[in-house]
């Protein structure tokens, strides 16, 4: 039953993406990227990732279409002029694309629960959470704990990306001061 | 104009349960789905929703950009305050077995602790990053013109500050 | 859950590849971000289909439940996800100073107004 949901997303999030790359208005390709994220979102719940789904809603079908929004908004970009063919690249794509299912054949099939992707470390970690930490939710406690190393950097990087856009677009001063180019 | 009342009172309603739905999810993350960055998105969004709504100087009034500016700073401080006071209690950096009297409320304590600070980050970073976006729009323009491009949502904070 | 084989990877694929493309062969600037963020959630479903475990549950304690999906990719997507919308953040930041400088996002533009020293 998963398994049909599983399928009808994947292949109504593929006739998405056809969508975005064929459309030339930007305003309709930043409206479909924003369907694309919620879809995404939802089959991050059918595949057990609740976390992640619930981020990916909010941030990929709440903050990124506001700003690409805010940003056509800014520029008055309005639609995509095609200037060159697009052969070349259609076949490096394909190309490429065909190496990677090739390679794909290998792997284990999704679910596989003696993959080593589930056998390495992710037991100990459940357990560890079970007896250590006493907290329901894993993912929280690896993100906090286990892995707190990493999400201080993650932190720094959400920080260091706010003040790069201030550094770049300005303070939005009250007043209407030029803007100073330093 | 009447469209605009319905966004208007529904935003008034909605608004304050947004905020506190982002409080829940950032104090309920270690029972469910949930956690600081989901709760610092969903928090930013609230007040961006009030900008969309009410016009970015009504919400620069609610809260300045010099707020905003500090507390994206401030979550950072926390978090990294967290990890400094582990080694000050006698652990490694980001220990938090040591911060409370048993491991076990030490390691609550301390993922409480760092995701606030992770969320208050969030939070603060995305009403700055739209307040940079929309605030060049209105230095741009200089004075609000009539909508010609309809395509974003921002064109109605320039010309109908409600 | 065998059932779905491997269709999740040669979807992801299939995305990745779409991506690329956007990214390659237009030339206007906003859509090329569109394109890297459909390449890097297409990677974001790659990671958690390799984490999924038949008959798993979502990772959360419960009494009932035994068998869990691998956590770890999750912890890292969350990671992922926070990262790029903060790329996307800059780069749309990026394009807006391009487009005071040179008055168009279209590169065959910029290319044409950029002074030749």
């Amino acid at each position: 039953m998963e398994a049909i949901v599983d399928f009808a997303l994947l292949t109504l999030l593929a006739l998405l993406a056809v969508g975005i790359v064929r459309l030339r208005s930007l305003f309709g390709a930043a409206m479909l990227f924003g369907i694309y994220s919620l879809l995404c979102a939802a089959i991050f719940v059918v595949l057990d990732a609740v976390d992640v789904a619930f981020t990916e809603a909010a941030v990929g079908a709440g903050i990124s279409t506001i700003l690409i929004l805010g940003t056509l908004s800014i520029t008055g970009a309005k639609l995509e002029v095609r200037h060159t063919s697009p052969l070349a690249p259609l076949m490096i794509t394909t190309v490429i694309g065909a190496a990677l299912i090739y390679a794909s054949i290998d792997m284990p099939l999704v679910g596989d629960p003696n993959a080593p992707a589930n056998l390495h470390i992710a037991p100990e970690y459940i357990e560890g959470t079970r007896a250590d930490i006493h907290i329901p939710n894993v993912v929280t406690a690896v993100l906090a704990s286990y892995r707190g190393y990493d999400t201080l950097g993650e932190v720094t990087v959400i920080f260091t990306a706010g003040i790069g856009v201030l550094a770049l677009l300005g303070r939005s001063r009250r007043k209407r001061k030029p803007v100073q180019d330093d | 104009m009447e469209h605009h009342i319905v966004l208007r009172v529904v935003a008034k309603i909605l608004i304050p349960i947004i905020l506190l739905f982002a409080l829940y999810v950032q104090f309920h993350g270690d029972y469910g789905p949930g956690g600081g960055f989901q709760a610092g998105v969903i928090f930013g969004s609230g007040f961006i929703l009030y900008a969309l709504i009410f016009g970015l100087q009504a919400t620069k009034s609610v809260l300045p950009p010099s707020v905003v500016h500090s507390m994206t700073g401030l979550g950072v401080l926390l978090y990294t305050g967290v990890g400094v006071a582990g080694m000050l209690k006698g652990g490694n950096f980001l220990e938090y077995g040591v911060l409370s009297s048993n491991p076990v409320a030490g390691q609550h304590l301390g993922i409480m602790l760092i995701e606030l600070g992770v969320g208050i980050t969030v939070s603060f970073v995305m009403v700055s990053l739209f307040y940079s976006f929309a605030g060049y729009r209105q230095q741009e323009l200089g004075h609000s013109e009539t909508a010609t491009n309809t395509q974003a949502h921002e064109q109605e904070t320039v010309d109908n500050p409600l | 859950m065998t059932a779905i084989g491997l269709y999740n990877y040669w979807i992801v694929f299939f995305l990745m590849m779409a991506g690329l493309y956007v990214v390659v062969v237009s030339t206007n600037l906003i859509k090329k971000i569109i394109g890297l963020n459909i390449f890097q959630t297409s990677v974001f479903i790659l990671y958690i289909s390799i984490g999924k475990v038949e008959d798993g549950t979502a990772p959360i304690l419960a009494n009932g439940f035994s068998v869990y999906s691998n956590p770890l990719p999750h912890v890292l997507i969350l990671t992922a996800i926070v990262v790029g919308v903060a790329t996307t953040a800059l780069g749309l930041a990026l394009i807006v100073r391009i487009h005071a400088e040179y008055g168009s996002v279209d590169e065959e533009d910029i290319y044409q107004n950029e002074p030749s020293d």
